[in-house]
């Protein structure tokens, strides 16, 4: 039974991370890592949220009625969005203007609404809450470890602390957005080097089960091919 | 019985290889890179040495890591760092250069799968990298036979400057390879009469620079001669995965590379934009190739509303 509750809370660590592992929520993620701790602040930031949506959505799960489940749900999260912004901007406000839009913007942060669609939405309310916990300490792990590498290579140093700035002039390349999808892409590989060591499935195709205009792109590209073989 | 080999096509087949065409790069290349070195001295023999050093010896590490054929003999990674090198000022650290090429091999051509199968012209893009990251080392220039430092190339220099002489021999700032428009356009010449590239593009290029610069009433001398073109044009756009099949996939690719350069130059923030206007270019090569691929022989044209 503990194993269970604690499956549910590691769940999001490693084994389905939702940066490197679900590929969600990656404009943050490229967004906002040009610093260690800004990657720190947003990742927290969603957690909290995180943690309090899948709350309140596991409560009411058997209330919210399913066709207007979606509008239902961004409700809540941007109720809880709006009150971390508030504790940001009152108590942390360097964080507030380091993160700018990207704060207010975690409303849209698909990690949130996947796991209110796929979890939270099907499951009581303690695996729910950890999940929500897994989930975003996976996230604020890897951004802070994307915003440790682009900070160390972009600007030499380290949580603001300058280590090589002195010595060798960084390459500003890592703190633009090429250099985010640089690292972005590096740790994907990695990830998936180190999934299929162990035997799991490697990252390929970016979730095409889950797109909602999945059925159109199909279409589009059946049409494609039919073309292609006329010719 | 003699043994009769049965193989599938194709069955004609051409000597040339690889490490030929690329040997050819590399001489028409030598004029100006030997130019380079007297302009500039030692400090540019130097960076063209690691360049090249660089960019072969990441090339034998990243096979050896993964455990693929040696491909190095082909001579491809040295024409790529000779080129880098050679669009390089003089003036940067030589491990900026080594970066450069590390860059150029690994990230731009190894990653994507070898030869042939880069998206992007590698020293293009690693130049664009370079110049991102470093962008203070990167457009300081010297002049001429000299000490002194300058940041304006031709392109940015007042008109009248330089004298027409001056810019078509190279006596005159700018990176390590791209001054003598005489030696680039005499080494163009001997890989169009060796059929290694065809003259489309480079003529595409500078032409439509030459003429939207003029019709723009810019000097046209210092955008043709003064800048990276020549160097671009006939070296680098032409590079054969990262450039149109057909001829007229290569006029598209060419008038647009010469569009693309105008606008940077004209509107931009940059006074050069021929790296750029390649890397873009070379972004939409595929496009380019599918829709001027030629129809076979025979075959019914198919139109788009059928699809």
């Amino acid at each position: 039974m503990k194993n269970k509750y604690l499956g549910y809370f590691t769940n999001g660590l490693i084994k389905e991370n939702p940066v490197l592992r679900l590929v969600l929520g990656t404009c943050p993620t490229l967004a906002i890592t040009t610093a260690a701790i800004n990657g720190i602040g947003m990742g927290l930031s969603a957690t909290m949220v995180l943690v309090c949506s899948n709350l309140a959505i596991s409560l009411l799960r058997n209330i919210i009625p399913d066709k207007v489940r979606i509008p239902a749900y961004i409700t809540i999260i941007a109720g809880f969005v709006s009150v971390v912004q508030m504790l940001v901007k009152a108590f942390l406000p360097s964080v507030d203007s380091a993160l700018g839009i990207y704060l207010p913007l975690i409303v849209v942060n698909c990690i949130i609404l996947a796991r209110a669609e796929m979890f939270a939405s099907k499951n009581s309310v303690l695996p729910s809450v950890l999940d929500g916990l897994g989930m975003g300490i996976g996230f604020t792990a890897v951004l802070t470890l994307m915003g440790m590498i682009r900070e160390f290579l972009g600007a030499g140093s380290l949580f603001g602390i300058t280590v090589t700035a002195n010595h060798i002039s960084p390459m500003i390349i890592f703190l633009l957005p090429p250099g985010g999808f640089f690292v972005f892409g590096m740790l994907v590989a990695a990830s998936n080097a180190i999934a299929k060591k162990n035997g799991k499935k490697a990252v390929e195709h970016l979730g095409c089960e889950s797109c909602p205009s999945r059925a159109a792109c199909e279409k589009i590209t059946e049409n494609k091919e039919e073309s292609s073989n006329e010719q | 019985m003699e043994k009769l080999t049965v193989s599938s096509s194709p069955h004609l087949r051409h000597s040339d290889t690889t490490a030929g065409i690329m040997l050819d790069v590399i001489i028409a290349l030598c004029p100006a890179a030997i130019y380079g070195c007297i302009l500039f001295g030692l400090k540019a023999a130097a960076i063209l040495l690691v360049c090249v050093v660089t960019a072969v010896l990441a090339e034998f590490l990243w096979n050896k890591a993964l455990k693929k054929p040696n491909s190095i003999g082909d001579f491809s990674a040295v024409v790529t760092g000779l080129l880098l090198g050679m669009n390089l000022p003089s003036t940067v650290p030589l491990w900026v250069a080594a970066i450069g090429s590390v860059v150029a091999i690994i990230v731009v051509k190894q990653m994507f799968g070898g030869i042939g199968h880069n998206f992007a012209n590698p020293a293009i893009a690693a130049r664009i990298v370079l110049l991102v990251s470093f962008p203070g080392k990167m457009t300081s220039f010297l002049e001429p036979v000299s000490d002194t430092v300058t940041s304006a190339t031709p392109l940015a220099a007042e008109a009248g400057t330089y004298s027409a002489k001056m810019l078509f021999f190279g006596m005159h700032s700018g990176s390590i390879g791209e001054t003598s428009a005489f030696l680039l356009l005499v080494g163009g010449a001997y890989l169009i009469i060796r059929r290694v590239i065809s003259p489309i593009i480079p003529l595409c290029f500078i032409g439509t620079v030459g003429i939207l610069t003029l019709v723009s009433g810019g000097d046209i001398l210092s955008a043709i001669f003064g800048g990276g073109i020549m160097l671009g044009a006939v070296f680098m756009a032409t590079d054969y995965s990262t450039s149109p099949i057909t001829a007229k996939g290569k006029l598209i690719f060419g008038i647009g590379c010469g569009l693309i350069t105008f606008i940077i130059r004209k509107f931009g923030a940059m006074p050069e934009g021929v790296s750029y206007a390649i890397l873009l270019m070379n972004i939409l090569v595929p496009y380019i190739n599918r829709f001027t691929l030629n129809r076979p022989f025979g075959k019914r044209k198919v139109g788009r509303h059928h699809a």
